[in-house]
């Protein structure tokens, strides 16, 4: 309850600084609205991140079909700058990153990347390093699920 | 020699500009108020209310500005090249310039027609015409590309057109230049005109669904010269108009001979009559040559195909199609307002406007009220169809728009202003000066059942002075005026593309969330799409290279490529792996004889390159995508033909030889 209060207060924050604008829809400001609400805000999540991904049941086991999915998405929308090794390409590598991060980060942050990018200081830490902005890949919660499964994969998951 | 202080200068240049201004009876300071500037102004970050798609003239493109800002959203290529976007210079889109003449780089760009569902603007495309050689255009407005020409056969000069009926059934396309039919021979003397030349007016049908385009039927008319037209609405859907010059029939300095009679012609033609012949069967099949060239949003590729027959009606064979009616001296403007009733001839160089009434047509084409006929089609008496005539309303009316409270506007070339004026009690209500010399003007939906009439835009074709000189050739001029109020008032002007001729405008809320974004990978079906960097491969077929290269920030791969040699065919297809809004990526190579690519993400788009001359070729990304944009490059060598350095390509791993040895 005391988080919807939250998220409430923060969408009205948004709405009345999109107040007076008649034509361009929320959405175009929003993200950098988003940060000076979230950045000022002392109860943001570091470990959750920002997006809709909250609690995550991760099954200990491995979904063995779900992780080829995610390996398929990969190849098409992440492998030209993420290597499978802890290498550093454009973005870092994905080795050990299921244990860097909270699921929930995780899928926030391929679901949720502009506005990650501009709240939270582990993106933003990240960002520092590699100077490139990671691109919305525009995924499905679907597909942010099974590559949240190969990465798990990758990271020994049996 | 006197020497004159700063201060008599200023004071010799105050009075002189003083003078300058006192000899320009309509300077800009007397016409625009206090308030112009806060009623054009779009404040940082907002939207434009309208959109305004303004043809491009000689450019042969459309162009896109938002309203009241005047701001240039887009320049949409549609009948010319467009080295910037890659236009008629990739692979994929070359097959869009394609005509029965072979590719044609470019053309002139007249009229703009959005798409209409009962008499209204429904967002869906937008139609424009090609004047030089014959064709028409639709632009989807999802993606604000070319996405269909269409040429015309037995055509030249397409100028009337390309406008609609009212569900956007048909698009038509009048012929300017009279000729010969393509199936005759057209080598024959021009001063038989009178007996070789015929005037051919095309319904183009539009697939309901997908848009898609094809001739339904051509009518053979007189050889005469057809200049614009407009669709019967509401009681008058089922009509189209066409305004006539030339009846003379001359064919040389047509200024001064085709400007011997007193009166031309409206041309109405009974479309549903000529639709109800051709499914009867009455249509002759002529054996014709045009292209019908189409653009597939799933392969990112367009074909050309030449099409050889079209069904031809000719009118003077069937008595109840086409109709003429009197209109004082070259009509051009033929504009029919928001309730069908009324259809308004400006004669170019009449001294009145008159008002035509739909009903007082259909009683007199009943009681056949003919004067005569000309070529074998009936002539309506003049005074039978007339509503009544715009006694004295300026020099030069050209065109008309409408604005649903019974009000018509129109634009006079010669005096130079636009005129409001009542359509029923034919009342001159306002004038308004233009900075020069009008030719179109725009009422957003002024030419739909439906008008949205805050603003007229007024398309000058004279610009002199009003902006910054830069050199002998300037930007022609739009202005904007506000008539929400009884006056109009200039609150605006703007400089445009090539040269504005007809345009019309959008509330924008119709388009702005339709617009496609990026294009979907999973969507991608070019056969030599990469999804992902998995699939970047160099290929040897011959003498035809096939590089299968991606884009994303900030690398291309591969970036090097070796066993290239001097002659090949080689074919780029890169794709854009990025699924973002507002992240193209562009590609080109050192001395490839195309232009760059301008690639959107989840495109593949091919660009083809023969080298000349054995060395190394860098290519890089043209379009500024990230931080790292100025590395996202690579290298290709190219060695003398009949070589053996083998095919390679890499990205990432071919490190220079002391960082390797270095390692070991």
């Amino acid at each position: 309850m005391k988080k919807l209060i939250v998220i409430l207060i923060i969408g009205s924050i948004v709405a009345a600084c999109g107040g007076g604008n008649s034509h361009a829809p929320a959405a175009t400001t929003a993200s950098t609205e988003n940060s000076t609400a979230a950045s000022g805000n002392p109860s943001y999540d570091p470990n959750r991140g920002e997006g809709k991904f909250k609690d995550v049941q991760i099954n200990p086991k491995l979904d063995v079909a779900l992780a080829g999915e995610g390996e398929k998405v990969y190849n098409v929308k992440c492998g030209s700058c993420h290597k499978l090794s802890e290498e550093r390409l454009v973005g870092p590598g994905w080795k050990a990153v299921t244990t860097r991060h909270e699921a929930a980060w995780i899928l926030n942050f391929i679901t949720n990347t502009d506005a990650m990018l501009n709240v939270d200081p582990k993106a933003q830490a990240q960002l520092e390093i590699c100077l490139v902005r990671m691109p919305n890949q525009s995924l499905t919660d679907k597909e942010a699920l099974s590559l949240y499964e190969f990465m798990r994969k990758n990271d020994g998951v049996k | 020699m006197t020497h004159f202080s700063s201060k008599q200068w200023a004071l010799l240049i105050g009075c002189f500009s003083l003078s300058m201004f006192a000899c320009k009876p309509k300077n800009t300071g007397s016409a625009v108020g206090a308030d112009a500037a806060a009623k054009a102004y779009v404040a940082p970050g907002q939207y434009d209310q309208f959109y305004n798609f303004v043809s491009g003239g000689f450019s042969g493109q459309m162009s896109v500005y938002g309203l009241p800002s005047g701001r240039l959203l887009r320049v949409i290529p549609v009948f010319s090249v467009d080295p910037e976007k890659g236009w008629g210079y990739s692979e994929e889109t070359k097959a869009m310039l394609n005509t029965s003449h072979g590719m044609v780089p470019w053309d002139d760009l007249h009229h703009t027609e959005l798409s209409q569902t009962n008499g209204e603007i429904d967002g869906r495309w937008v139609f424009g015409n090609a004047n030089n050689t014959p064709r028409v255009a639709r632009i989807d407005l999802t993606t604000f590309r070319t996405a269909e020409i269409i040429e015309l056969p037995n055509s030249a000069g397409n100028h009337s057109s390309p406008f609609i009926t009212e569900n956007t059934e048909y698009v038509v396309a009048g012929t300017r230049f009279s000729v010969p039919p393509d199936d005759a021979n057209g080598d024959v003397a021009i001063d038989t005109y009178k007996d070789n030349f015929k005037g051919t007016i095309s319904f183009i049908s539009v697939d309901k669904n997908d848009g898609k385009m094809d001739i339904a039927f051509q009518l053979q008319c007189p050889g005469v010269n057809f200049d614009l037209s407009h669709a019967g609405k509401g009681k008058s859907n089922g009509w189209f108009f066409f305004s006539c010059y030339n009846t003379e029939k001359a064919s040389t300095l047509l200024e001064v001979n085709a400007s011997q009679r007193d009166k031309d012609f409206i041309m109405a033609v009974n479309w549903k009559k000529a639709e109800e012949y051709i499914k009867a069967g009455k249509g002759r099949k002529q054996s014709v040559k045009y292209a019908s060239n189409r653009y597939d949003e799933k392969t990112h590729t367009a074909t050309s195909q030449i099409k050889t027959e079209v069904l031809v009606l000719d009118v003077k064979d069937f008595k109840d199609i086409c109709y003429f009616i009197p209109c004082p001296k070259s009509p051009h403007g033929c504009d029919v307002d928001p309730t069908g009733e009324y259809i308004v001839g400006s004669g170019k160089l009449a001294a009145l406007v008159p008002v035509f009434s739909f009903d007082k047509i259909q009683k007199a084409i009943a009681a056949k009220d003919f004067i005569g006929d000309y070529d074998g089609i009936p002539v309506i008496k003049y005074e039978s169809a007339l509503h009544g005539e715009l006694q004295k309303p300026g020099l030069g009316p050209l065109h008309t728009e409408f604005d649903g409270k019974g009000n018509a506007y129109t634009s006079f070339f010669v005096s130079s202003e636009v005129v409001k004026w009542n359509i029923k009690d034919l009342k001159v209500l306002d004038r308004a000066a233009t900075y020069y010399s009008i030719g179109h003007l725009t009422i957003p939906g002024g030419d739909s059942k439906k008008p949205d009439p805050k603003y007229l835009i007024a398309y000058n074709k004279i610009t002199k002075d009003r902006y910054l000189p830069t050199g002998p050739e300037l930007s022609q001029s739009a202005q904007l005026f506000d008539i929400s109020g009884d006056k109009m008032q200039l609150i605006l002007d703007f400089p445009t593309i090539g040269e504005p001729h007809y345009a019309q405008a959008v509330e924008a809320s119709v388009l702005r969330d339709k617009s496609v974004k990026f294009f979907k990978i999973e969507d991608n079906f070019h056969p030599y799409a990469s999804k992902g960097e998995g699939d970047a491969k160099v290929v040897r077929k011959g003498n035809q290279v096939h590089v299968n290269l991606t884009l994303i920030r900030s690398h291309l791969t591969p970036d090097n490529i070796e066993g290239i040699k001097v002659g090949d065919e080689v074919y780029f297809h890169t794709t854009n792996l990025e699924q973002d809004w507002d992240v193209p990526h562009g590609f080109a190579i050192k001395g490839a004889l195309t232009a760059e690519l301008l690639v959107m993400p989840g495109e593949t788009t091919t660009l083809k390159w023969i080298p000349k001359k054995a060395g190394m070729y860098p290519m890089y990304c043209t379009d500024f995508c990230s931080a790292l944009h100025q590395e996202m490059s690579g290298y290709i060598r190219v060695s003398p033909a009949g070589s053996n350095v083998p095919i390679s390509f890499s990205t990432g791993t071919n490190l220079p030889k002391s960082t390797v040895n270095s390692k070991k």
